[in-house]
């Protein structure tokens, strides 16, 4: 067995448009997702994830570069041919055929016997949990269940690799905390490999062991979920995951993983620690979480600290979401409501000064493109 | 709220047009049980059973009682030929034009190649030109063709070719295929590339996705097209009129030329049969679309 | 083999397309070739075509006569022309007439509860369907002199004592107007049904929200949105009643002549088929003129498919 599960190398995948023209879908991309890992794709819509996905699965042949399965090069192989199975994100069950022929056509493709396709069938959707539905067309069942009879049907036949293409899409947001939960447990119950592809910062951090992130069809970064929400390496990365304030300036000098840069909006230097790669001179973007400010009546730190009048407060329950509005810019800050209190002067108010404290290791310093 | 629901003129409008619709239809299937063999006015119903009886022009009593023009009807051979062509001609077309036009709609909604843009476009053509222009046109074909092969193969008397059931056939092809394919066309916009990349992910090849995921799953649509075909050919007069040969008449052509000579009730009691059989077509064709939706 | 075919997306649909492309090439593109090809041509004594080029044809349809009384070397002849002319006003007539009796129809089916839906379009597609040529012959029996119609009045008449002659229906033009517009009347009401069903029944409420009554509703909404409907339904009108022969045949007898007629009778009676090429071609011109210029001003879409 191959180290790696799936790989792609250096894969390039261009469609022709309508017009004559060409879209370049995913462009150089290189990933390697190891055995019996839980990894996402994750970005907006056209960033290439799903063509990167449908790569592996044998839908798309890449233009150039070559995808591996168990260290196999693939080639023009055929989906049929690959040991991989995918969960659609319409579910594509098939319209025609009941829950039971639905799981067990895979099965019956590779030349099983009848017990065999009746016993494995059964476990599959034991598995999750559709016991006693097998008699059912898929238009019987609710969104959710489809969605189950999707998961049973590309499990079934114990691929290496399972491919799954935004499969929580069409669920609604109490359904899909729910999967998510599930699909980590079915994952590491079964011990395969998941490759997962959406566009839901939140879904990939919650599940993944591993994200790539990937804009205009190439990856940005991979790593697991707290190096990329903590170690963004370029401002694309650190908005895209989570929220973040950006301030813009100019590297001044470098020492031990810090940098300190030169804002003009604030004519004063902030120190922070260098995340991905920056020189000195380079333009570069600031960015500090709007949970890691700490809000201050005097001034805490020598550096990194500046007086600011509140513009805006939103009370959400387990947090107050505040603008602080400081040398014509605003600055996102969420405090955590940690004391139970319905006296107003507990809270800010708009119109008070307020200290910001950027600590330097809360503070990161990345490339700006 | 809708401001027209309720509007008198259009009830009273809708009652006019579907009178109009449906008053020449009653009026020919009553007089399919006229007693007056003469058909010009209607001398009561047929009441009793028995050998055939006549008065004058009015039968009074007959072995199928009221329904004695549908029996001559079976009597009549030429009606029963006519039939018979009809049927083979609808058969043989429209299993032809489905699979033809199921082909071409698939290429269409599914691939890009060369002739695409103008493939599409002839597919528009039967229904852009009145039927005549086609059928004068299939007929010059098929008249210039002759003339040639027989002059130069030197083919004479019976040996000779002429138009026939198989220069009918062959038309009613061509005006169905159009139709065929446009019918499993919009069928197939609705369709999701995903179910056979599903099949093949699962493991079946090309061949075994198609008769098991996609034919079945666009099949009410392959259905209802075949019906459209079945019904097109069943009814068409125009193109069968300049392409039919001797040996070849359909039942259109047969009732054509009746009219134009001497109308009995026979006349009636067919149109009635062709009524009652399209209904029930119709009927058909609307539970396969409602089911499908 | 297989396996080039499989990457070859492009040489698989060409093989899918290709009997379809055989039948619309051989029986739809080169027939209308050849009928051009033969309307430059001239009849031979025996009926057949010598094939010549001259626009002798074309300029006999369009009435330009050399063998005038009165000893002139040109003259109009306006036999043709008259029948194209003719041929035009019916269509658009029964045309207009159709719009006018389909519309408010198809406005009852398409507002009426989705359940019965169904049935009254079912009621639409019965007559539809039942054969042409029956029922031009449903129309003989209701007009003859002696038919159900002159029978209905001269029994309503016998009722109040009113003295009675039946009327002369059959075999005038004001029949074959009747005939076109029972054939062709379920071609205008199903595009306009469609175009109508789509319609959603939020615009009303909004039109009349914003203070329209129901007439403006109608002239500013309704009319406007089904127009593709409309239009759709014309072509699907105005083009079989510019070509068809039967209906005028057998119940305009020979008092209304129509270009269908004259082009059938060429190939029948008459025994010229360059004329009746010629003939045919101008129809289709005409037709194709119409349609175009109509699309253009107002498009159509899906509609013409539904029916």
């Amino acid at each position: 067995m191959s180290e790696f599960a799936v790989e792609l190398q250096d894969v390039v995948k261009r469609f022709p448009t309508p017009e004559g023209g060409e879209v370049l879908a995913v462009d150089h991309v290189t990933m390697q997702i190891k055995n019996g890992e839980f990894f996402s794709m994750l970005g907006s819509s056209g960033c290439g994830k799903t063509t990167s996905l449908r790569m592996v699965a044998g839908f798309e042949w890449p233009t150039s570069g070559e995808v591996y399965i168990e260290g196999i090069a693939q080639g023009h192989t055929p989906p049929f041919k690959r040991p991989v199975n995918t969960v659609f994100q319409s579910y594509a069950l098939f319209q025609h055929m009941t829950v039971f022929q639905n799981v067990a056509f895979g099965l019956e493709m590779d030349g099983a016997g009848k017990d065999e396709i009746k016993k494995r069938v059964a476990r599959a959707l034991e598995m999750v949990q559709l016991t006693g539905m097998d008699r059912r067309y898929p238009r019987q069942l609710s969104g959710g269940q489809q969605q189950r009879v999707a998961l049973a049907r590309a499990i079934v036949k114990t691929p290496d690799v399972l491919l799954l293409d935004e499969p929580l899409g069409a669920l609604d947001l109490k359904l899909r905390k729910e999967m998510q939960l599930e699909l980590k447990a079915l994952q590491q119950k079964l011990g395969i490999t998941f490759v997962y592809v959406t566009h839901d910062q939140e879904e990939a951090l919650t599940m993944s062991d591993r994200i790539a992130v990937m804009s205009q069809g190439k990856v940005l970064q991979m790593g697991s979920p707290v190096e990329i929400y903590e170690r963004p390496n370029c401002k694309f990365v650190a908005d895209f995951i989570g929220t973040s304030n950006f301030l813009e300036g100019t590297v001044k000098s470098l020492e031990k993983g810090m940098a300190n840069v030169f804002i003009p909006a604030f004519n004063t230097e902030i120190k922070g620690i260098v995340s991905g790669e920056v020189s000195v001179g380079e333009t570069v973007a600031v960015s500090v979480r709007p949970e890691k400010i700490r809000l201050a009546d005097k001034a805490v730190l020598n550096q990194n600290c500046f007086e600011g009048t509140i513009d805006l407060v939103t009370y959400i329950g387990s947090d107050t979401h505040l603008y602080v509005g400081l040398n014509g810019m605003k600055l996102k800050v969420w405090e955590q409501n940690k004391i139970s209190s319905l006296d107003p002067t507990a809270y800010y108010t708009v119109g008070q000064k307020v200290w910001l404290a950027l600590f330097p290791e809360n503070t990161l310093v990345m490339a700006s493109e | 709220m809708n401001p027209y629901k309720r509007s008198p003129f259009i009830k009273v409008a809708t009652v006019l047009v579907y009178f109009f619709l449906y008053a020449p239809i009653i009026g020919l299937i009553v007089f399919a049980f006229n007693s007056s063999r003469t058909n010009v006015f209607f001398g009561g119903f047929i009441t009793q059973w028995g050998p055939l009886q006549m008065e004058g022009s009015t039968v009074v009593q007959s072995p199928c009682g009221p329904f004695h023009w549908f029996c001559d009807l079976t009597q009549n051979r030429e009606v029963m030929s006519a039939t018979k062509n009809t049927l083979t001609i609808a058969l043989i077309s429209t299993i032809s034009a489905t699979v033809i036009g199921t082909m071409a709609a698939l290429a269409l909604q599914r691939y890009n190649f060369k002739l695409k843009g103008f493939s599409q476009l002839s597919l528009y053509i039967p229904i852009v030109i009145p039927e005549i222009v086609m059928g004068i046109g299939i007929l010059v074909l098929f008249s210039q063709a002759f003339n040639f092969l027989n002059s130069s193969l030197g083919l004479l008397g019976d040996s000779r070719l002429t138009l026939g059931l198989p220069t009918v056939i062959v038309s009613h092809i061509a005006f169905s295929i159009p139709f065929v394919t446009l019918v499993v066309q919009a069928r197939l916009q609705g369709f999701d590339k995903s179910f056979e990349e599903a099949a093949m992910d699962l493991g079946a090849n090309e061949l075994v996705t198609f008769w098991r995921v996609t034919f079945p799953m666009i099949l009410p649509g392959v259905l209802s097209g075949a019906l459209l075909a079945f019904t097109l050919s069943l009814d068409d007069f125009v193109i069968t009129f300049f392409t039919t040969g001797p040996g070849a008449t359909t039942l259109p052509i047969y009732v054509y030329g009746l009219l134009r000579r001497i109308i009995t009730p026979q006349v009636n009691a067919l149109s009635t049969v062709w009524v009652l059989v399209v209904v029930a077509i119709v009927f058909l064709l609307q539970r396969i679309q409602s089911r499908e939706t | 083999m297989l396996k080039r075919l499989r990457e070859n997306k492009s040489s698989q649909g060409t093989l899918l397309i290709t009997p379809t492309l055989i039948f619309m090439v051989g029986l739809l593109i080169i027939p209308l070739l050849l009928t051009l090809i033969i309307s430059f041509g001239r009849r031979s004594a025996d009926g057949n075509v010598i094939y010549t080029f001259g626009l002798h044809n074309y300029i006999r349809i369009l009435g330009i006569s050399t063998a005038c009384e009165g000893g002139q070397s040109l003259c109009f002849d306006p036999l043709y022309a008259n029948i194209l002319r003719r041929s035009l006003a019916l269509a658009f007539n029964s045309t207009v007439l159709v719009i006018l009796l389909a519309y408010p129809l198809a406005y009852f089916i398409a507002r009426a509860h989705p359940k019965r839906r169904n049935t009254f379009l079912f009621m639409v597609l019965v007559p539809l369907w039942t054969n042409f040529v029956i029922r031009v012959y449903a129309w003989m029996m209701l007009l003859r002199t002696q038919g159900v119609i002159n029978s209905v009045l001269g029994w309503l008449a016998g009722l109040v004592g009113i003295p009675f002659a039946p009327f002369e229906m059959l075999y005038t033009p004001g029949a074959v107007l009747v005939g076109m517009v029972y054939e062709f009347l379920p071609f205008m009401i199903l595009p306009i049904f469609t175009s109508l069903e789509k319609i959603d029944n939020s615009l009303y409420e909004a039109a009349a929200d914003l203070g329209a009554n129901p007439i403006r509703t109608f002239l500013r909404v309704t009319l406007p949105l089904s127009m593709p409907g409309v239009v759709a339904g014309t072509i699907l009108v105005f083009i079989p009643v510019m070509g068809t022969f039967i209906v005028s045949d057998l119940l305009g007898g020979r008092q209304v002549i129509l270009i269908g007629n004259l082009i059938q009778r060429q190939f029948l009676d008459a025994r010229d088929p360059t004329f009746g090429s010629a003939a045919s071609l101008i129809l289709m011109a005409m037709t194709l003129i119409v349609t175009f210029f109509y699309t253009r001003k107002f498009g159509f879409g899906e509609e013409i498919v539904a029916a």
